[in-house]
C-alpha cells in the first residue's frame, strides 16, 4: 500500500523580552539558580501576575509577518497540573481565545512552492526547571526559567514529509530571529519543536491516528525523528498493528521515538480563564504602529535580491535564509564595490563552506564583512586570481590577517607585468617542444596544459587573462 | 482610651495626650488580658512598639497623618514582611512572609502599627472562624456564639477592644457578616477598589480587601488609606480615591432607599426583620424615601458561589504543595507521595471540601454545565443589582438571616453554614460595595447588622449614610459586657 505522512508543528518560541511574561523579573539564559525568580516566579502566597506589554507587541509582530488575525481580545486561561518545577500549579496560557490567529507560511521544496497554514499562536509562561543530577537522591529545582515569555505557534496538519517539516521549520526560524522576537537558539531551547505526527492510506480523506513527538532539537533530528516515526507506524499498521494515540520522545542516540505517555494518562487540566488578569486587549492602533517596526521580511527580501543583484532563486533564497546573512552579504557588496553575482558566490558558497564546517553561526565569521569586502576588492583589482582567493580567504579565516595583509606575507600578489609573463609563457614553450609540436599539429587540448604549466611556474600569480592571450598568439604556427 | 474610636485617638495622639507606644502597649496588654477569645493568631510585641516608636517620631515632627500611630490588627490572611502569616492553616503555620501585601505597605507609609494578626477561618473559607487551624473565635457578647467568619478574630478584636481597627476581607461576606454578628461596622469596598496584592487568595475574583471598624468614620478613614490603583494588580481600578471622610456629613435627605423584597421573605428571623425594620424607619425620619426594587435571581447567589469560588480556590490553592514553603509531610514515598500527604495533613476539612468542588466544576465534561453556567447566572445577579439601581441610590437590608449562632451549631451542616452569606454572596459576585453596621439586637441580645450596597464606586455615599445613621442612633456604641 502506498502511504502518506501527515505533519503538523507545535513550536515554541521563547521571546526576546528583557523580563518575563507576568513579573519584573529578568529573563536572562545561564544565571546562578533561582537568582532571577522573584516572589511571583516562587508562587509566594498572595502575588499576582501582570502582563508584559513588550510580550504583546512581539506576539503582534509574528501575527502581522505571517498575515494572521491579531486578536483585539486575547484571554489567559490556566491550565492546571502539579510538577515541582511549576510553582503555582498551574501555567499561565491562552486556551479558547489565542493572541494570534489563522496565518499562513510559505515554504519551498524541490523547487515547489507549498503554503502551510498556521492554525494560532498563543502566549504562555515556561515551567521551572527539575534538576536530578547533583543531589543525590534527591531533585533540586531551579526557578529562573519560571514565567520566561514564549509563543507557541501551532501549524495545520499540512506538511507532507519531513522535508516539508523542516522547511517550514526553518523558515519559521528565520522568521522570527528576523522579527528579533527571539534569539533562535536551539541548543539553549529557545526555539524547540514538537512534531505531531501520522500516517493513512494514500487518497484516503480522514487523518490516521497520531503520536506528538516532543522537544525535538535540532533540525536535523526533526527530519530523523519524523522519518523514523513514519517508517515505525507503517510497519505497524502493515503488520496489522494500530498506532495509539501517545506522546513520544525521540532519542537522538538511538535514532528512535520511546512511547511517554498515552493517552489514558492524558491530564485534565482543567482549564479557565485567570481570574487576576484582564483579557489581553490590542487596539487597531498598536497594531499599526507595530506594522511600521516590521522589518524588511525574509520572501520580500529574497525577491528584492533577485531584481537587484540579478541573482538565481537559489542564491537569493540562500542569501536571505538569515537576517544577519542578508546584511552581512549587503555590507560586503556595499563595501567592496565587487559585481553582485560574484559577491554572492564569495558568500553563499565559499564563506557558507567554510561556516557549515565548523557549524558557525554567520555572526560568529572569523572573517567578517569588511574583510571579506577587502578580499573581493583584490580580485576585482586584479592584484590576485580567483584560485588565490580561496587560500586568502582560508588564511583570513584562519586569522592571519585582512586580504592585504596575507597577500604580503605570502607573496600572492598577481604578476600582471606582461614582460614578466612573456618570459614564462618562453621558456614553458621552449621546454616542451614535443607538445608543441602535437599541439601545432591540431590537438588542441593541449593549450590547457600550456596554461598550466605557466601557472605553476609562477607559482599561480601569473594573470590568468593574460597568459591565456599570451599562449594564443605564441603558439599559433 | 481602648474604648475610644480611631478619629478620637488619632486627635489623642496628636494632642499628646496619649503616645503611639502606650496605646500599643495597652492593646497588648488587652489583648493578652482577652486571649480566651483567640482572636489572635500571631503578635509581635517588640514589632509593633518599634513601629509605634517611628509613629511617636512622626507625631513629635509634625508629619503625622490620621493614621499615624493608631495601632491597627491585621487578618492574617495579609503578607506582611516579618511577620507569620498563615491564612488559618497548618499549611503556612510556618510561613513568614519576606514581603510586604500592598495594603501592609499602605498602612505603614500611614504611619499605622500593626498590632498582630488576626483569627480567621482557614484560606477565609467559613462564616464562623471554626475553620481555623488556630482554633475558633468567641464572640466577645456571648462566648458561647461563633463571632462569624471568615474574619472573625477582626470583628471579635474590634467588639472586645482589643484593636481601635482592624482589616478583613469579603469574598462572600467574610467582612460584613461577622461585623454583624459582632457588632461592628464594616466596608467591602467595590472590585478593585483595593490591591490584593499578597493578600493571600482565596477566590481572585470576589476577593477584596476592606476595614473594620466601630464606626462609619473609622471605616472612611482606614478606607482612604486602603484604596489605590496598583500596577502589581491588574484586576485594581485605576479610579480617583476621593477622601471617604470629607462627605461623611452630607445629609440623607432625598436619598433613594431600595429594599429588594426577596431579602425580607423566608429565611429572614423575626427578630432581625424586626431590628432592619426600625432601622429603615430611622431612615425615613432623617429625610430618606424608600422604594421597592426587587433582585429576582437572589436565589441563584448561593448556588452561583459554591461553583465559582471553590473553582477559582481550587487554583489559587494548587501553590501549596510543599515544595517551596510552607508544610511539607515529613515522610513520603516519591513526588506523588509528597503532594498528597502535604495536602491531606496541611489543610482542613472545609478547605478539602471546596478544593474538591471547585476540581469537579472545572473538569472536562463538566465545565460547561457547572462553571460556565455560574458564570451565567453570575451576569444575571448582576443585571438585577443594575436594573434595582435605576430606582434608588442605596439597597438596604439585613446583613444575616440571623444573629450570631452558637460554636458547633452549623459546624457539620455545611449548606445550613453557607446559607448565613445569603444576603451577602450576590454583592461579590456583582462586584458591588457593600457595608454592616449595627443597628440593635436580637432576643437573643445578640447585635444584628443593616446591611447597605452602593453603585459601582460610590463608596463615599454608603460611608456617608451609614455615618448619618450613627449621628442619630447609638447603637454602634454598645459594647459587650466585661469588655469595657
Amino acid at each position: 500500500m502506498e502511504w502518506e505522512t501527515v505533519i503538523g508543528l507545535e513550536v515554541h518560541v521563547q521571546l526576546l523580552t528583557k523580563s518575563k511574561l507576568f513579573s519584573g523579573a529578568a529573563a536572562q539564559y545561564g544565571a546562578e539558580p533561582n537568582t532571577q525568580a522573584c516572589v511571583v516566579d516562587l508562587a509566594l502566597p498572595g502575588v499576582l501576575p501582570v502582563m508584559n506589554r513588550e510580550a504583546a507587541r512581539m506576539a503582534t509582530k509574528l501575527g502581522l509577518a505571517i498575515g494572521a488575525v491579531v486578536s483585539p481580545r486575547s484571554v489567559f486561561a490556566r491550565k492546571n497540573y502539579f510538577y515541582p518545577d511549576l510553582p503555582k500549579g498551574y501555567q499561565i496560557s491562552q486556551y479558547e481565545l489565542p493572541v494570534v490567529q489563522k496565518g499562513t507560511l510559505r515554504i519551498e521544496v524541490d523547487g515547489q512552492e507549498k503554503i502551510i497554514g498556521v492554525t494560532r499562536a498563543h502566549l504562555e509562561e515556561d515551567a521551572g526547571k527539575s534538576l536530578h543530577e547533583d543531589f543525590h537522591g534527591l531533585t533540586g529545582i531551579d526557578l529562573n526559567r519560571a514565567g520566561t515569555p514564549l509563543l507557541e505557534i501551532v501549524s495545520e496538519p499540512d506538511m507532507r514529509s519531513s522535508k516539508e517539516a523542516v522547511a517550514y521549520l526553518k523558515k519559521l526560524h528565520s522568521l522570527v530571529t528576523y522579527l528579533e522576537i527571539c534569539d533562535g537558539n536551539m541548543q539553549e531551547g529557545s526555539f524547540r519543536c514538537d512534531a505531531n505526527v501520522s500516517v493513512r492510506p494514500k487518497g484516503q480523506k480522514e487523518f490516521g491516528t497520531r503520536a506528538e513527538i516532543k522537544n525535538v532539537n535540532s533540525f536535523r533530528f526533526v527530519e530523523k525523528a519524523i522519518e523514523f516515526e513514519v517508517e515505525r507506524q507503517i510497519e505497524l499498521l502493515e503488520g496489522g498493528g494500530k498506532v495509539v494515540q501517545e506522546t513520544r520522545l525521540y532519542d537522538s542516540v538511538k535514532n528512535e521515538t520511546r512511547s511517554m505517555r498515552g493517552k489514558e494518562e492524558a491530564h485534565d487540566y482543567r482549564y479557565f480563564p485567570d481570574p487576576d488578569l484582564l483579557p489581553l486587549v490590542i487596539e487597531a492602533s498598536f497594531i499599526e504602529e507595530t506594522r511600521k517596526t516590521l522589518p524588511e521580511l525574509p520572501d520580500a527580501k529574497a525577491e528584492r535580491f533577485k531584481q537587484q543583484y540579478k541573482l538565481s532563486a537559489y542564491d537569493a533564497g540562500v542569501l536571505t535564509a538569515t537576517r544577519a546573512m542578508a546584511d552581512y552579504y549587503e555590507q560586503v557588496v556595499r563595501d567592496s564595490g565587487a559585481d553582485p553575482k560574484i559577491a554572492a558566490n564569495w558568500v553563499a558558497v565559499e564563506l557558507s563552506g567554510l561556516l557549515n564546517s565548523e557549524n558557525k553561526d554567520i555572526s560568529a565569521s572569523p572573517v567578517t564583512a569588511p574583510l571579506m569586502a577587502g578580499l573581493l576588492k583584490r580580485l576585482a583589482d586584479n592584484t590576485i586570481s580567483g584560485k588565490i582567493a580561496k587560500d586568502v580567504l582560508a588564511a583570513m579565516w584562519a586569522g592571519e590577517g585582512d586580504a592585504d595583509a596575507v597577500i604580503a606575507k605570502k607573496g600572492l600578489k598577481q604578476i600582471t607585468d606582461n614582460g614578466a609573463i612573456e618570459k614564462a609563457v618562453d621558456e614553458v614553450i621552449a621546454n616542451n617542444p614535443k607538445q608543441l609540436e602535437q599541439f601545432r599539429a591540431g590537438k588542441e587540448a593541449l593549450f590547457g596544459f600550456f596554461v598550466g604549466t605557466v601557472m605553476k611556474a609562477t607559482q599561480g600569480k601569473a594573470n590568468p587573462a593574460q597568459v591565456n592571450e599570451l599562449l594564443k598568439k605564441k603558439l599559433a604556427p | 482610651m481602648f474604648d475610644k474610636t480611631v478619629a478620637e485617638l488619632s486627635a489623642a495622639l496628636k494632642a499628646k495626650k496619649v503616645s503611639s507606644v502606650e496605646l500599643t502597649q495597652g492593646f497588648l496588654d488587652r489583648i493578652s488580658k482577652y486571649k480566651e477569645l483567640n482572636a489572635f493568631i500571631s503578635l509581635d510585641p517588640a514589632r509593633s512598639l518599634a513601629q509605634a516608636k517611628i509613629a511617636d517620631e512622626r507625631l513629635a515632627r509634625g508629619q503625622a497623618g490620621p493614621l499615624t500611630g493608631i495601632p491597627v490588627a491585621q487578618k492574617d490572611i495579609f503578607c506582611a514582611d516579618g511577620w507569620l502569616t498563615t491564612c488559618g492553616s497548618k499549611m503556612l503555620s510556618n510561613f513568614v512572609a519576606p514581603y510586604d501585601a500592598t495594603v501592609i505597605e499602605r498602612f505603614n507609609a500611614a504611619g499605622a502599627v500593626c498590632l498582630g494578626k488576626t483569627n480567621m477561618d482557614e484560606f477565609a473559607m467559613g462564616s464562623s472562624n471554626e475553620t481555623s487551624y488556630y482554633g475558633p473565635v468567641k464572640n466577645p457578647w456571648d462566648t458561647q456564639a461563633v463571632p462569624g467568619g471568615s474574619s472573625g478574630g477582626s470583628a471579635a478584636a474590634v467588639a472586645a477592644r482589643l484593636a481601635p481597627a482592624a482589616t478583613g476581607t469579603d469574598t462572600g461576606g467574610s467582612i460584613r457578616q461577622p461585623a454583624a454578628l459582632t457588632g461592628i461596622t464594616g466596608i467591602k469596598p467595590s472590585y478593585g477598589r483595593v490591591s490584593r496584592y499578597g493578600m493571600i487568595a482565596f477566590a481572585s475574583s470576589l476577593d477584596q480587601g476592606g476595614p473594620m471598624t466601630r464606626t462609619a468614620e473609622d471605616a472612611a478613614l482606614l478606607l482612604s488609606t486602603m484604596c489605590g490603583f496598583d500596577v502589581r494588580d491588574s484586576t485594581s481600578v485605576d479610579q480617583p480615591v476621593p477622601d471617604f471622610t470629607a462627605s461623611l456629613n452630607n445629609s440623607v435627605k432625598g436619598l433613594k432607599i431600595g429594599l429588594p423584597k426577596e431579602y425580607f421573605g423566608a429565611g429572614l428571623s423575626a427578630d432581625v426583620a424586626k431590628v432592619v425594620e426600625a432601622a429603615i424607619a430611622e431612615y425615613k425620619k432623617l429625610g430618606a424615601e424608600i422604594v421597592e426594587v426587587s433582585l429576582p435571581n437572589s436565589q441563584l447567589a448561593i448556588p452561583c458561589y459554591y461553583v465559582l469560588a471553590p473553582a477559582e480556590a481550587s487554583s489559587n490553592l494548587a501553590r501549596f504543595d510543599g515544595v517551596r514553603y510552607g508544610h511539607r509531610a515529613p515522610e513520603y514515598k516519591d513526588l506523588s507521595d509528597m503532594y498528597c500527604k502535604t495536602r491531606a495533613q496541611g489543610f482542613g476539612a472545609e478547605v478539602k471540601r471546596r478544593i474538591l468542588i471547585g476540581t469537579y466544576v472545572l473538569s472536562a465534561g463538566y465545565y460547561d454545565a457547572y462553571y460556565l453556567q455560574a458564570q451565567r447566572l453570575r451576569r444575571l445577579i448582576t443585571d438585577d443589582f443594575n436594573r434595582a439601581f435605576e430606582k434608588c441610590d442605596v439597597i438596604m437590608g439585613p446583613t444575616t438571616p440571623t444573629t450570631a449562632f452558637n460554636l458547633g451549631a452549623k459546624k457539620d451542616d455545611p449548606v445550613a453554614m453557607y446559607l448565613s452569606d445569603i444576603y451577602t454572596i450576590s454583592v461579590n459576585l456583582a462586584g458591588l460595595p457593600g457595608m454592616s453596621i449595627p443597628a440593635g439586637f436580637g432576643v437573643d441580645q445578640r447585635p444584628v447588622g443593616l446591611q447597605l450596597i452602593g453603585k459601582y464606586f460610590d463608596e463615599a455615599r454608603l460611608l456617608n449614610t451609614a455615618h448619618q445613621y450613627q449621628q442619630a442612633t447609638d447603637w454602634h456604641k454598645q459594647a459587650p459586657k466585661g469588655f469595657v
